[in-house]
C-alpha cells in the first residue's frame, strides 16, 4: 500500500478515478459500451476519442518540457497542418480520392515537422529562450494559417480525409488507435534507444550534459520537431473530425491542455524526468473533465472555474509537502511530544573523564 | 571547559528512508563555545542528522532541545529564526543575485518597511564581509565568485543570522589552505563569543586544529564522543571505520614518482601555448602516457582553467594541443572525449552530476553519450559494467537505482568517478576528486590513480591538499595568478614547502 501510494502516477489515476466515478452518479449508464454497426459507443470511448488530439500533443509536449523547454506554438500548429491538408484536398478534382488526401496528409504533417524544427532552431542554434521562441510562432502560426486559407474557413467533402478523426477502425475510433500507436512508439523508441536518458540528462542539468559530450542541440532541435509533429498529427483529426479547417479556432489554446497534462502526469515544468504513461493519464483527466461539465450540467459560464479547481487539486495532491500537512497520519510517524520531562543526560554517551 | 550546561541535546535521533536507515537512536549534544566536530564515514549519516536538527528532514523519532526548550522545527527557516544556522556542503545560495542580496535574503533592509534599502545593504555586507577580512565587490553577483568565497559568503550570512548554533557540513572542502585559516579564524572568534558550533570535515588536520570535542557516527549509530584531546587519529579513524584498518598505512608517503623514463617517450598530450584571456595566460603542458602530472596553486590561481582548456569546457583562444602527434583543435569537451580525454569537475553539483537520475544512469552517461542516442549501452553490459564501478568504489548504497540527489556527498563523488572510469579513457583529468571524501575513501581513490597510471593511463590530477599532489604525481605544475610559473620534477628534494614558495615568489627554483 504505502509503495503505491508513492507511486508517481497513483495521485492522477485516483483523480481520474474519482472524475469517472462521479459521472456515474449523474449518468448510470456512463461505462456502458454499445455495439452498433461494428463500432463501439458510449461515454469512456467518447473520451477517449475526443481525448485524442490532446493526447498526441500533450506527447509531444512531455519530450519538450523533459529537456527543459516549453512549445508554445503547437495550437498554432494544429491550425496549419489543417489549412494546409483542407487547402490541398479541396482543390482536388475528386475530393474523395485517396491519392489526394494522402498527399495532403504528408504535406500537412511536412509543414508541421518543418514549424517544429523551426522552433528547435532558435532554441538550440540561436539561443532564445523557449518560451520566447515558440511565442513568435503561437502568434504568426495563426496568420500563416490566415494566408494559407485566403482568410477563409475552408470546408471539404471527403470520406477517406474524415476517416482520420471520424472513422472506425477493428470496432475503434480510429483517431484513438492513431494516437495510441504514436504513444507507444514514441514510448518505445525513447526506452530502447538511449533517447530517453539523453533527454533527462539534457533537462536535468545542461551543463553536465554538455561535459559528458552529449550532444544537446541536436536533441533539443530533434525533440521541437517531434513536438511539431504530433500537433500537426493532431491538427489533421481536429479538422477532419469538423470536414474543415479554421484558422482561428482550431487547437486554440490547446497548449494550455497539454502542458496541464503533462504537469499532472508528474513531468516537472523545470525538465529532466519525463513519464509519457503520466502525460496520457493525464490528458485523461483534462479531457474526463470537459466531459464531466457536460453530464453534470455544469453552467457553461462556470467551466472553466470548475476545470482550473480540479487541476488545483490534482497539482496539489502531487506535492508531498501538501500532503503531509493535509493527511498527516499518512504520512511518517512522528513521535508524540513526552512528557514534559527535563533534559537529562544521555545515558549511552560515552565521555571519558 | 566548556560550560556543563549544553545548549543543544538531541535525543533518540531515528530517521529511516525507503530502504535506508540513515539514523538510528542518536543522541548527540552541543556545548556553548565550544568546536564539536561530527565525524563518520561517507554516507554514516552526519548530513542527515544535520538536516533532522534543522527541519529540512523530519525525523521518525527522537527530540531535540535547544536552551532548555524541546524544539521541533519544520523548516530551516524556523531553526534559523530559532538561533541555528548552518551552511551545507553545497554552497546553497542564489547565483545570479548579488553578494550583499544573498547575505540579506529573507531580511533584507528595509525603507519604511517597504522597499529593500539597497544602500544600506551593500554598507552592512561590506562590513560583515570586512570581519572575515574578504574585500570584495559586493554588487557583483554571486556566480561571479569562485566556490570558495561563494562559501565564506554563506558563512559570513549563517554567523550573521543566527548567534547560538553555526552548522558547518564540510565548508572547507573547497577551501584551500590561507582560506580555511582565514574560516577557523572566524570559528575561533565566535566561539570566544559563546556560539557553539558544528562542524564537519573529512581532513583530520583541521579536525585536530580547531575542534574540542567530537562525535563518531558509523552507519547510521552512535559510536561515541570523546574530548578531541583524548583521542588520537588512529583511534578515531578505526572507530570511523569500524576495524583496525590498513588505511592508514596507504597514507603513509609513498615511495617518489620515477619520472625519467617516462619523459623519454613522446608526450601522450602536448598543449603549446593554450590560453584564454581572462582565464589563463598562454601555457604549455605536456603530459606523457602513464604519467600523473599534479598541478598546484591557490584557489583562483587558474588550475581549474588550464584543465578546461585542456578538454575543451571553455574554448581556448590561442595554441594548439597536439594529442599522440595528430594536432587536435579541441572546441568542445565532445571533440576532446573522442581523443579519449575525460574530466571530473570540481562542482559535482552544477557540472557534474544530474540528480534527477539513477545512479546507474549518471554512470552510464559518458560513455551512453559517446554512442549517441541510437545505440543505447546493451542493459546485460550496462549492468555489468555498473555493477562493477559499484563494487570497486564501494559506493553506498550500493543501489543503481538509488537517486543521486539522495547519495552522501562522498558517494555523489565516486560515482562521477565510476562514469569516467568505464569510458576507459587515455587522460583522466580530476579536478579536487577526493574532496568530502572520507579517509579510507580518499586512500582508496589515491591507491587507484597510482594503479591506472601504471596500466599506462595518464592522469592530471589538481587538488588543494598539496600533500596530495606530491604523493601522486611524476611532476607538479604550479600556477600562480593565472599564469604556469614552474613545472617541478617530483624528486627527493621537491617538498611541500619548496612548493608553497614556488607559488609565493612565482619563481620556477630549480627544476
Ligand atoms: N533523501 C534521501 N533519500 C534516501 N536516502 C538518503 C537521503 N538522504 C540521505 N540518504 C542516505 O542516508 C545515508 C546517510 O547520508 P548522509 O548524507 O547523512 O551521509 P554523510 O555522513 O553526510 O556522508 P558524506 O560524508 O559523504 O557527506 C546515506 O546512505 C544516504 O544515501
Ligand atoms: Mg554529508
Amino acid at each position: 500500500m504505502i509503495t503505491l501510494t508513492r507511486h508517481r502516477l497513483f495521485w492522477p489515476v485516483v483523480v481520474l478515478v474519482v472524475l469517472l466515478l462521479g459521472n456515474l452518479l449523474e449518468k448510470p449508464d456512463f461505462f456502458a459500451i454499445r455495439i452498433q454497426d461494428g463500432h463501439l459507443y458510449g461515454s469512456v470511448i467518447d473520451i477517449l476519442r475526443f481525448g485524442a488530439p490532446l493526447m498526441l500533443v500533450a506527447l509531444g509536449m512531455t519530450l519538450v518540457i523533459a529537456t527543459g523547454g516549453i512549445d508554445l506554438s503547437v495550437g498554432s500548429v494544429v491550425a496549419i497542418a489543417g489549412a494546409v491538408a483542407c487547402l490541398h484536398i479541396s482543390k482536388q478534382p475528386d475530393q474523395n480520392a485517396i491519392g489526394g488526401v494522402l498527399i495532403a496528409v504528408v504535406m500537412a504533417l511536412g509543414a508541421a515537422l518543418l514549424f517544429g524544427a523551426f522552433n528547435g532552431i532558435m532554441v538550440s542554434r540561436i539561443g532564445i529562450q523557449p518560451i520566447i521562441a515558440t511565442l513568435i510562432l503561437m502568434v504568426a502560426g495563426r496568420g500563416i494559417a490566415q494566408l494559407i486559407m485566403d482568410g477563409q474557413i475552408i470546408t471539404i467533402n471527403s470520406t477517406p480525409y474524415k476517416w482520420i478523426g471520424a472513422g472506425w477502425l477493428f470496432t475503434l475510433p480510429a483517431a484513438v488507435l492513431i494516437a495510441l500507436a504514436m504513444i507507444a512508439v514514441t514510448a518505445l523508441i525513447m526506452r530502447r534507444s538511449a533517447l530517453g536518458l539523453l533527454l533527462e540528462s539534457v533537462g536535468g542539468n545542461a551543463e553536465a550534459s554538455r561535459l559528458v559530450g552529449i550532444q544537446s542541440r541536436s536533441l533539443v532541435l530533434l525533440v521541437y520537431a517531434i513536438c511539431g509533429l504530433c500537433a500537426g498529427l493532431a491538427g489533421l483529426m481536429i479538422s477532419s473530425n469538423v470536414s474543415s479547417a479554421d484558422g482561428n479556432n482550431a487547437g486554440l489554446l490547446i497548449e494550455l491542455d497539454a502542458i496541464l497534462a503533462v504537469v499532472i502526469g508528474g513531468t516537472a515544468l523545470t525538465g529532466g524526468r519525463f513519464s509519457i504513461g503520466g502525460t496520457v493519464i493525464g490528458a485523461l483527466v483534462i479531457q474526463t473533465l470537459s466531459t464531466t461539465v457536460y453530464t453534470l450540467g455544469v453552467p457553461p459560464e462556470t467551466t472553466l472555474i470548475f476545470k482550473a479547481v480540479v487541476v488545483t487539486i490534482v497539482c496539489l495532491l502531487q506535492s508531498p509537502a501538501f500532503r503531509r500537512k493535509v493527511f498527516g497520519r499518512w504520512g511518517p510517524r512522528r513521535t508524540p511530544p513526552a512528557s514534559g520531562s527535563a533534559p537529562s543526560e544521555p545515558t549511552n554517551v560515552k565521555v571519558p573523564a | 571547559m566548556p560550560d556543563p550546561q549544553p545548549i543543544l541535546q538531541m535525543k533518540g535521533i531515528t530517521k529511516e528512508f525507503p530502504g535506508v536507515t540513515a539514523l538510528a537512536d542518536v543522541d548527540f549534544r552541543l556545548f556553548p563555545g565550544e568546536v564539536h566536530a561530527l565525524m563518520g564515514e561517507n554516507g554514516a549519516g552526519k548530513s542527515t542528522l544535520i538536516k533532522v536538527l534543522t527541519g529540512v528532514y523530519q525525523a521518525e523519532a527522537g527530540e531535540a532541545v535547544l536552551a532548555g526548550e524541546r524544539v521541533h522545527f519544520s523548516s530551516p527557516l524556523k531553526a534559523q529564526q530559532a538561533g541555528v544556522s548552518t551552511v551545507y556542503q553545497e554552497v546553497n545560495l542564489c547565483p545570479n543575485l548579488s553578494v550583499a542580496e544573498n547575505i540579506f535574503i529573507g531580511r533584507e533592509p528595509r525603507l519604511f518597511g517597504l522597499i529593500n534599502n539597497y544602500p544600506e545593504m551593500r554598507r552592512r555586507a561590506r562590513e560583515l564581509l570586512a570581519r572575515v577580512e574578504l574585500d570584495i565587490d559586493v554588487t557583483a553577483p554571486l556566480a561571479s565568485y569562485s566556490l570558495a568565497i561563494q562559501q565564506l559568503i554563506a558563512i559570513v550570512r549563517a554567523v550573521d543570522i543566527s548567534a547560538k548554533v553555526v552548522i558547518l557540513d564540510e565548508p572547507t572542502s573547497s577551501l584551500d589552505t590561507g582560506e580555511v585559516a582565514q574560516l577557523f579564524r572566524v570559528m575561533r572568534r565566535l566561539k570566544e563569543d559563546g556560539v557553539a558550533l558544528l562542524f564537519v570535515s573529512h581532513f583530520l588536520e583541521q579536525i585536530y586544529e580547531i575542534s574540542d570535542r567530537m562525535t563518531i557516527l558509523r552507519n547510521g549509530r552512535l559510536v561515541g564522543e570523546w574530548r578531541t584531546s583524548e583521542l588520537s587519529r588512529i583511534e578515531l579513524v578505526s572507530r570511523m571505520i569500524g576495524t583496525e584498518l590498513s588505511v592508514l598505512e596507504a597514507l603513509e608517503e609513498q615511495p617518489k614518482r620515477e619520472l625519467a623514463a617516462l619523459e623519454r617517450q613522446e608526450p601522450f598530450l602536448q598543449a603549446a601555448q593554450v590560453g584564454k584571456t581572462g582565464l589563463v595566460a598562454p601555457f604549455d603542458l605536456a603530459i606523457h602516457r602513464g604519467e600523473v602530472v599534479g598541478l598546484a596553486g591557490l584557489l583562483g590561481s587558474g588550475r581549474t582553467e588550464v584543465a578546461r582548456l585542456i578538454f575543451g569546457a571553455d574554448r581556448a583562444e590561442s595554441g594548439t594541443v597536439t594529442i599522440d602527434g595528430t594536432p587536435l583543435s579541441v572546441k568542445t569537451p565532445r571533440t576532446a572525449i573522442g581523443r579519449n580525454i575525460a574530466f571530473c569537475p570540481e562542482n559535482r553539483k552544477t557540472e557534474g552530476l544530474v540528480e534527477d537520475l539513477t545512479v546507474r544512469e549518471n554512470i552510464i552517461l559518458a560513455m551512453q553519450a559517446a554512442r549517441g542516442w541510437l545505440r543505447p549501452v546493451p542493459a546485460r553490459r550496462r549492468d555489468e559494467l555498473v555493477g562493477k564501478y559499484i563494487e570497486a568504489l564501494s559506493i553506498r548504497p550500493a543501489n543503481p537505482e538509488a537517486l543521486v540527489r539522495n547519495l552522501s556527498g562522498g558517494n555523489q563523488q565516486k560515482v562521477l568517478l565510476a562514469r569516467w572510469l568505464i569510458t576507459q579513457p587515455k587522460l583522466l583529468i580530476l579536478d579536487e576528486p577526493t574532496r568530502g571524501i572520507d579517509v579510507g575513501a580518499k586512500a582508496e581513490i589515491q591507491r587507484l590513480v597510482v594503479s591506472l597510471a601504471e596500466e599506462g593511463m595518464s592522469v592530471l590530477f589538481i587538488s588543494a591538499e598539496l600533500e596530495e599532489v606530491l604523493r601522486l604525481s611524476h611532476k607538479v605544475g604550479v600556477l600562480r595568478d593565472r599564469r604556469l610559473v614552474a613545472e617541478l620534477a617530483n624528486d627527493e628534494s621537491l617538498t611541500a614547502d619548496r612548493i608553497m614558495q614556488t607559488i609565493a615568489s612565482g619563481e620556477g627554483g630549480a627544476a
